[in-house]
């Protein structure tokens, strides 16, 4: 008997599809329902935010590097603060140094309940999707008495934050904490366990901890394949070698090592601790200015610079080069998003449709991030 | 109905004279319009906002209450926006089919109407097949589905038509066979025959029959959800998937008849069970007034048809949804083999005890007691635990 002639099929998923999360494409060669292959096709998001950094100057740029990640805004802005810092010797203050910490880690909070959230939704639950964004709006309003704004922060300086904790925003910092860490409790009652959520991820996107590596991923997508890799231990910046906080780190319990449950567990264990790094940051804060002084004409020495935070989305590098003059003479940002999508043409072989929805998720990638 | 037509001809409304033949053929018209229109079409809006509301409420949301009462008529608003809607047709679309597909689909949701039992009189055609007629019926879904999925000549929507054809004729196997248990203990097809063969009283109930109709019982449930492409078997259409799968270039009207079709469905899939497992309209002997016992069946079967309708709604908000090869794999390793073991079982069970074994209904109706029991008490533990002040104010 000859075998049935059948085709492959070219689908084209994006750059509008509910679930790319934002302006993703995809060029996805099927055979009925699994791929043979998912191209990224990055690009739809480009906006130039390196080139207009070269334009606008140093204190001018900074709300531009909001947009460079919405999700996670307040690691951004930290990131451009410390290039500059570290390009002309800034000394931040303590406070200011602390400042930058609630506030990055509440975003982390933030940041990471999107993405669990929005992963249960591309497996087809909707409410823990509420459920998380209703948490996240909490954050947020807090984050918007710290300064002003919901999503576009803008909150750091050169030298320092903005504005000091408004008063009274202590207790109700740690009101949330304690609010919050039962929620995680509930969130994983309502989805991560659930039989059917746990066979969607275990098992699929699984990536080697040498696949890790040689594609560059960063962040919870590194550890979950088990590499105990975080910038805030292994390279401490800002505050954070006086907190004590535990790394977590995928262990293949649900199925294999590095497969997107990992990845999905790792954020909600990093939330977690998180929470534990917010509540010894507002106990140890000291008194003190929260902005150094830093020149209106903010000249940096000529020179180069490079710097790494931990993002959201993992390790996320500013390279900076300047001229001596009033603005920099190139910018550059090195981001975890961009590294992930490279992964997805790798991972996607043999996956189901279905699945590659789970991949993006479970990646965490965001749009705006990938582009710049 | 006979006697209906009979007194409407005796009531001399159409002149003594009247054709039989033409004073029924008005006659079921008119009954007809009636269930269709009155009721089967309005549940369907009504379910629509009710699902609304009761996802809105599980998820911590309002949902829509702004037009009328609790915004109770929301469906009604947006029924008039999709008509007012422009009707798209894609240029490359197979416009004859592409037109033709809602309304299959909602033909096979509005034909299983006639044969639903409301009550003992309340039957539009009692049909001697009437179980076979509803599931052959619904199954028309698949014939809509699949064209629409082809006919938009869209990819995404061929994937949702495909994914619908596979799961819905797939699930009709399972769902066919668990029926089958309850036709061996009745010895009959009828709607009503299948009800008058249960009792008012749960251990009456073909649900704790024996053990082999209560899987069957489950089994026919999670089938019809997989037919009615209900969460977490709601692939053809799977949002972050396929965009808006079979559905995904239709607008306005077109498209707000695959979603009533679906909804309503809820309501069919409930009847089915009710009829089947639940005692349908079964109600205590508390009157002789014919209208009263015809009203009081007619409440007992749509509390219990209700209840299945949120419990529906209750799983489409809790679960994810489950990928087309698990789904498979849950019908053919799991379910058909299990069906098939549970009619073998019935058979030789209605074998030993022609008649049925009261003891057992006892029984199995504790041990319903019992499980309804843990699992009202783990609900209440996650109750207690949520924000009450955030769930349980329904008139937000």
């Amino acid at each position: 008997m000859s075998t049935l002639h059948t085709e492959e099929m070219t689908l084209n998923m994006g750059p509008q599809h509910p679930s790319t999360h934002g302006v993703l494409r995809f060029v996805v060669r099927a055979d009925g329902e699994v791929m043979r292959e998912a191209i990224p096709d990055v690009g739809y998001l480009h906006r130039s935010i390196e080139k207009i950094a070269e334009k606008v100057g140093y204190h001018g740029f900074m709300p531009y590097t909001d947009r460079v990640d919405y999700v996670c805004a307040m690691f951004t802005n930290q990131g451009w603060g410390m290039a500059c810092e570290k390009l002309a010797h800034i000394e931040v203050p303590r406070r200011g140094e602390y400042c930058r910490v609630i506030a990055a880690e509440f975003n982390r909070i933030a940041s990471h309940l999107l993405s669990v959230g929005a992963m249960a939704m591309d497996i087809g639950a909707v409410t823990p999707f509420t459920h998380a964004i209703r948490e996240r709006e909490m954050i947020n309003d807090l984050i918007e008495e710290l300064c002003g704004a919901r999503l576009t922060f803008n909150y750091m300086r050169i030298g320092g934050v903005a504005w000091d904790l408004p008063p009274g925003w202590r207790e109700k910092a740690l009101a949330y904490l304690d609010h919050f860490d039962p929620i995680l409790e509930e969130y994983n009652a309502l989805i991560s366990w659930n039989k059917i959520y746990v066979e969607r991820l275990a098992n699929v996107g699984v990536i080697t901890p040498a696949d890790a590596i040689n594609y560059n991923l960063v962040g919870p997508n590194l550890r979950a394949c088990g590499i105990k890799w975080d910038i805030r231990k292994d390279i401490p910046y800002s505050a954070y070698p006086d907190f004590e906080f535990e790394v977590p780190i995928g262990d293949g319990h649900w199925g294999k090592l590095g497969d997107s449950m990992d990845r999905y567990v790792v954020r909600i264990r990093e939330m977690a601790q998180s929470a534990i790094i917010l509540r010894q940051a507002l106990a140890k804060i000291p008194p003190g200015p929260v902005l150094a002084k830093v020149a209106r004409n903010f000249k940096p020495p000529a020179g180069e610079c490079q710097i790494r935070i931990e993002s959201g989305r993992g390790d996320m590098g500013w390279y900076l080069v300047s001229d001596g003059t009033g603005y920099p003479w190139r910018v550059h940002v090195r981001t975890g998003s961009f590294a992930a999508m490279g992964i997805i043409q790798k991972l996607s072989a043999g996956l189901m449709i279905a699945d590659l929805v789970t991949l993006i998720a479970s990646l965490d990638v965001i749009a705006p991030e990938i582009d710049r | 109905m006979e006697t209906l037509i009979h007194n409407v001809i005796a009531s001399g409304a159409f002149g003594h004279n009247a054709s039989p033949t033409l004073v029924a053929a008005i006659v079921i018209f008119v009954m007809s319009a009636v269930v269709f229109l009155g009721v089967a079409f309005p549940f369907a809006g009504i379910v629509s906002w009710a699902e609304r509301r009761v996802w809105a409420r599980i998820q911590s949301r309002v949902g829509p209450n702004r037009v009328g009462p609790q915004g109770f008529l929301q469906w009604l608003a947006d029924g008039v926006k999709n008509v007012c809607k422009e009707d798209i047709i894609p240029d490359e679309a197979d416009a004859p089919l592409f037109k033709l597909a809602p309304y299959l689909v909602i033909l096979a949701f509005i034909l299983p109407w006639a044969v639903m039992p409301f009550s003992s009189s309340l039957i539009l055609a009692d049909m001697n097949v009437g179980i076979l007629y509803m599931t052959s019926v619904t199954a028309l879904t698949v014939v809509g589905v699949l064209m629409a999925g082809w006919a938009s000549n869209d990819k995404w929507s061929l994937i949702g038509g495909i994914r619908s054809a596979a799961q819905i004729v797939s699930y009709e196997i399972p769902a066919g066979l668990s029926i089958f248990p309850v036709v061996m203990m009745t010895g009959t097809l009828s709607m009503q025959g299948i009800i008058r063969g249960q009792g008012w009283a749960p251990q009456h109930w073909f649900l704790f029959a024996n053990p082999f109709t209560f899987v069957a019982a489950n089994i026919l449930y999670i089938s019809a959800l997989a037919e009615g492409n209900r969460t977490p078997f709601d692939l053809p259409e799977a949002e972050s998937e396929l965009v808006a799968g079979f559905a995904t270039e239709y607008s306005g009207m077109r498209y707000l008849f695959f979603f009533m079709a679906e909804w309503g469905n809820l309501f069919i899939i409930g009847a089915i069970i009710t009829t089947l497992f639940l005692g349908g309209w079964q109600f205590p002997h508390v009157s002789n007034n014919v209208v009263v016992m015809n009203i009081l069946q007619l409440i007992s079967f749509n509390v219990k048809v209700l209840f299945l309708v949120f419990f529906s709604m209750w799983i489409r908000a809790t679960l994810p949804r489950v990928r087309i090869d698990q789904l498979m794999t849950v019908c053919w390793k799991y379910f058909v083999p299990i069906a098939f073991v549970n009619m073998i079982g019935t058979a030789v069970w209605v074998a030993i005890w022609p008649d049925g074994n009261a003891a057992m209904g006892y029984i199995m109706f504790a041990a319903g007691i019992a499980l309804t029991v843990v699992f009202v008490q783990r609900v209440i533990y996650y109750l207690k635990r949520s924000r009450m002040e955030v769930y349980f104010n329904p008139t937000i």
